[in-house]
């Protein structure tokens, strides 16, 4: 009997040494397809416990993920913004392909935290109200980026960063720059490119740039030729001050 | 053919007894714990419920599979040896090769049942939740440009149903085979249910991290001797547990390529058929 189990232990071993160069294809090819990305490291470690970690290894980590994302809509309902922020960046690392919990971080840091800062009354300074705020938008940036950097094949995260980068931050050059990212990638909507146009319009100095990008889109067909880029392509013509010969015949 | 037969019929009668020990009442845990969970979530946005429900169903079916796995499997052999029904078993024409075989095959079909009715629930509650929602949608926006409304109607669909989430729960299956072929496997040579049980569980553990040990061994660097020779023991005897572990990406939307697919079902079925044939080999010897 003792032999046999010596025996089955041995062919055990050698069939783990036989079958580590698959498992070594499959799971490269699982990363290469966006599977394992998380980091379960240290850090991680620190913020979900031992016991959550425990379930994080053994392939627990969505049932995790959405408990603590339950947790963080009970903070919100309490209006703690500090406790959301560490919650989310806790499911965002348990769960880094979920785009869900990336744009959904950001928007309560963005919108609603920033809000709530501007509008605190326990904080009579104007200016540091205005700082808080500013971490707020800052904080919902690092998310979208953080997410971007996770998932760079999927357009949507790309597009929540041009809005808040534009209605937030109002910076507009960085905006253009969030719209246009994502066209090239597949099932990007059409829009993205004419939000690129519309945002590059808004920065002084890149008016011709603007003009020409947003002209090319008018060119392109139907599709692009939607009120607001040609309303935008009237004031461009007046503000560049285009002779007849250059300007489109619109509508 | 005879053999064959006389497998089939130790796998159906397996999975009769399994089913007379009420193994199925763990279904309405599951049914409890979707449907209560989605009612807890109802004050979230539509995508995050949807999110949860999956999070929460998909996380549900992994560990219920892989509990009913080793604690139906393990005490199989045991339980056959108190109750005696082993000696008459084999004091037939029956090889315990074929016996064996007749039990993994009764664990296998009650997995795969399971999972095929956890499936069904969920999908179900999915449905259901995603008509409450395009109806509202629709409602919300009657009125207003078709475009909107088809817009709309398109998000909550992309929400909710996936094709992904098929391959997701497949590989589900398979993972809970393989821990039933493992566990059986222990079990051969284990003094008793529980000690099988004890050491599957602590496999399933070390088996999520053998892929790391793995890593850390083939990588080299500067680690010491006694470190890699672990690292070395962890990689070789070890299943790759966080090989199957997919369900959690698919959820985020990630898509399986069907060639890793594919082959993450045949080394499923590779690790299967070793631990299978060990356990026969094992089991061939032992005195009963």
């Amino acid at each position: 009997m003792i032999w046999r189990r010596i025996v089955a232990a041995a062919l055990l071993a050698a069939f783990g040494a036989a079958v580590l160069p698959f498992q070594e294809r499959i799971s490269a090819e699982a990363k290469a397809a966006h599977f394992r990305s998380t980091a379960l490291d240290l850090d991680l470690r620190e913020q979900i416990g031992q016991m959550g970690f425990l379930a994080a290894l053994s392939g627990f980590r969505s049932p995790l993920a959405a408990f603590l994302w339950i947790e963080a809509h009970t903070a919100w309902e309490n209006t703690e913004w500090g406790r959301m922020a560490g919650l989310f960046s806790t499911v965002t690392t348990l769960q880094p392909r979920s785009l869900l919990y990336w744009d959904m971080a950001a928007w309560h840091m963005a919108w609603n935290a920033s809000v709530a800062a501007m509008q605190d009354p326990k904080q009579p300074s104007e200016a540091l109200r205005i700082r808080a705020q500013r971490q707020y938008f800052n904080l919902g940036k690092d998310f979208l980026e953080r997410g971007i950097r996770n998932n760079p094949d999927r357009y949507q995260l790309y597009l929540q960063l041009g809005v808040l980068l534009r209605d937030k931050l109002e910076d507009h050059s960085g905006a253009a720059a969030a719209f246009l990212r994502p066209s090239e990638l597949p099932d990007a909507p059409a829009y993205c490119r004419r939000f690129a146009g519309y945002e590059m319009a808004n920065c002084p100095g890149r008016e011709r740039e603007a003009y020409d990008f947003l002209k090319a889109l008018y060119l392109q067909g139907e599709k692009q030729r939607l009120p607001t880029l040609i309303n935008l392509l009237h004031e461009m013509e007046k503000k560049l001050d285009l002779p007849a010969s250059e300007r489109l015949a619109l509508p | 053919m005879k053999s064959l037969r006389g497998t089939w019929a130790i796998g159906v009668n397996t999975f009769t007894e399994l089913v007379r020990m009420k193994v199925f009442y763990f279904l309405l845990i599951f049914a409890l714990l979707i449907i209560g969970g989605s009612a807890f979530v109802a004050k979230l946005s539509f995508q995050e419920q949807f999110q949860m429900l999956k999070d929460i169903s998909l996380g549900a079916m992994s560990v219920f599979t892989s509990l009913l796995a080793i604690l139906a499997t393990a005490n199989f052999l045991p339980k056959d040896m108190e109750d005696r029904t082993i000696y008459t078993i084999l004091a037939k024409p029956v090889p315990r090769f074929s016996y064996l075989l007749g039990k993994l095959i009764g664990i296998f079909l009650l997995l795969a049942l399971s999972i095929l009715l956890m499936a069904g629930l969920f999908l179900a509650v999915l449905w259901i939740q995603e008509r409450g929602v395009l109806a509202e949608t629709r409602a919300q926006l009657q009125g207003g440009p078709a475009e909107d409304l088809a817009l709309a109607l398109k998000e909550v669909a992309a929400s909710t149903f996936n094709a992904n989430l098929f391959p997701g729960i497949a590989i589900i299956l398979v993972k809970s085979a393989l821990l039933a072929a493992l566990t059986l496997f222990l079990s051969t040579f284990a003094s008793s249910g529980l000690f099988a049980i004890l050491m599957a569980v602590a496999i399933y553990f070390i088996g999520h991290l053998q892929a790391t040990a793995r890593e850390y061994w083939l990588a080299g660097g500067d680690i010491s001797w006694w470190a890699r020779g672990l690292a070395a023991a962890v990689a070789l005897v070890f299943p790759d547990l966080q090989a199957f572990n997919f369900v959690d990406d698919v959820i985020a939307g990630v898509a399986v390529p069907a060639g890793l697919f594919l082959q993450i079902v045949a080394l499923g079925g590779l690790y299967v058929a070793v631990y299978f044939s060990l356990a026969a080999m094992v089991f061939a010897g032992r005195e009963l």
